[in-house]
């Protein structure tokens, strides 16, 4: 029980910390980093509050697998997005946010 | 700026208290998952539970996981600069390098072999296989050896869209006796469950060796991307 409150919590923890650097950074690549800090937190949650109670669930655990994946692709996919968008206007940053 | 940084600190603090409290005072489910599945994993045809819920019990995640892997490489492949089909040749001229990728390949495709035969009965699968397989290809690039099938546009699309073109067509050939989409007769759940799998495999490693192979490998400077644009007619 408390072991998976303890992964919860470091879950919980996690996203915090990548949500404020999220709103921090102005850097794409930091962005995308703090981005990625906040879903493995959630990543962290589902696969903590799996295992407690009645046996460990494997419906969140393949969730998360899944999660992983689209995670890996979506953050290639950001990455060619920002170097097409740094060759383009040669800026780091989008000009909204300053 | 340090208003800012006081304002988010404060605001990311109250969010991660609300969800630890959230998480303490979570309600419990209704359903008894982990029971549910352990009585369905007779028919599933695997005997591990976690992958039995991937390719069977939730099948559906599974698919549109696959077609949103299809999706970003489609996209990387429109946004690329514009470069030839066959990627720059790169990497570091280390004949070390190229000796230890000797001796790594036959590993690396040996452990992505057991891992996707392992998903079976425990831990592993067509993701981790993947993963493994993808690193192969990326340390391929690094090491600058080049292959001729990994530059073949047609072979490498084929085999991007093997994987989601396999499921949808399994899913699909198994309604024939009036079952639901993805339904897969227990009997021969086994051997549809590998054959996804041996091509999701494919699929996925291919994918995350595309989405690296997409970034051009020359420096990445806008004036130089400026006076390309110039010189080409």
């Amino acid at each position: 029980m408390s072991g998976a409150l303890a992964f919860a919590w470091s879950g919980v923890l996690l996203f915090g910390l990548g949500l404020f650097g999220f709103i921090m950074h102005r850097h794409l690549l930091r962005r995308l980093l703090a981005f990625n800090i906040m879903g493995s937190g959630s990543f962290l949650v589902l696969v903590g509050l799996a295992q407690d109670g009645r046996g460990v669930d494997p419906v969140p655990h393949a969730m998360v697998i899944t999660g992983i994946v689209v995670a890996v692709a979506s953050t290639a996919l950001a990455l060619v997005v920002f170097r097409r968008w740094y060759r383009a206007s040669g800026r780091t940053d989008l000009p909204e946010d300053t | 700026m340090s208003l800012r940084a006081g304002l988010a600190g404060l605001l990311c603090l109250g969010v991660t208290l609300a969800l630890g409290w959230a998480v303490l005072e979570r309600p419990q489910p209704a359903e008894n998952l982990p029971e549910r599945v352990a009585g369905a994993m007779p028919d599933s045809g695997v005997e591990h539970a976690v992958t039995a819920v991937l390719l069977n019990f939730r099948s559906y995640d599974t698919l549109l996981e696959i077609a949103v892997l299809l999706l970003a490489v489609v996209v990387a492949l429109a946004l690329r600069e514009a470069q030839p089909d066959r990627p720059e040749p790169m990497g570091l001229e280390n004949p070390l390098l190229r000796a230890v990728m000797a001796w790594l390949l036959p590993l690396i495709l040996v452990v992505a072999g057991f891992l996707l035969w392992a998903g079976s009965y425990q831990p592993g699968g067509a993701f981790q296989a993947g993963s493994v397989l993808a690193a192969a290809g990326v340390l391929l690039r690094l090491a600058g050896v080049t292959t001729a099938w990994l530059d073949n546009a047609a072979l490498m699309r084929t085999g991007l869209a093997l994987g989601l073109l396999t499921f949808l067509g399994i899913g699909v050939v198994v309604m024939a006796p009036g079952v639901p989409f993805l339904a897969y007769p227990p009997e021969y759940a086994g051997t549809l469950i590998l054959v996804i799998e041996l091509t999701l495999t494919l699929s996925i490693g291919l994918t995350l060796i595309s989405l690296f192979r997409l970034t051009p490998p020359y420096a990445d400077d806008p004036d130089d991307a400026r006076s390309d644009r110039e010189a080409r007619p």
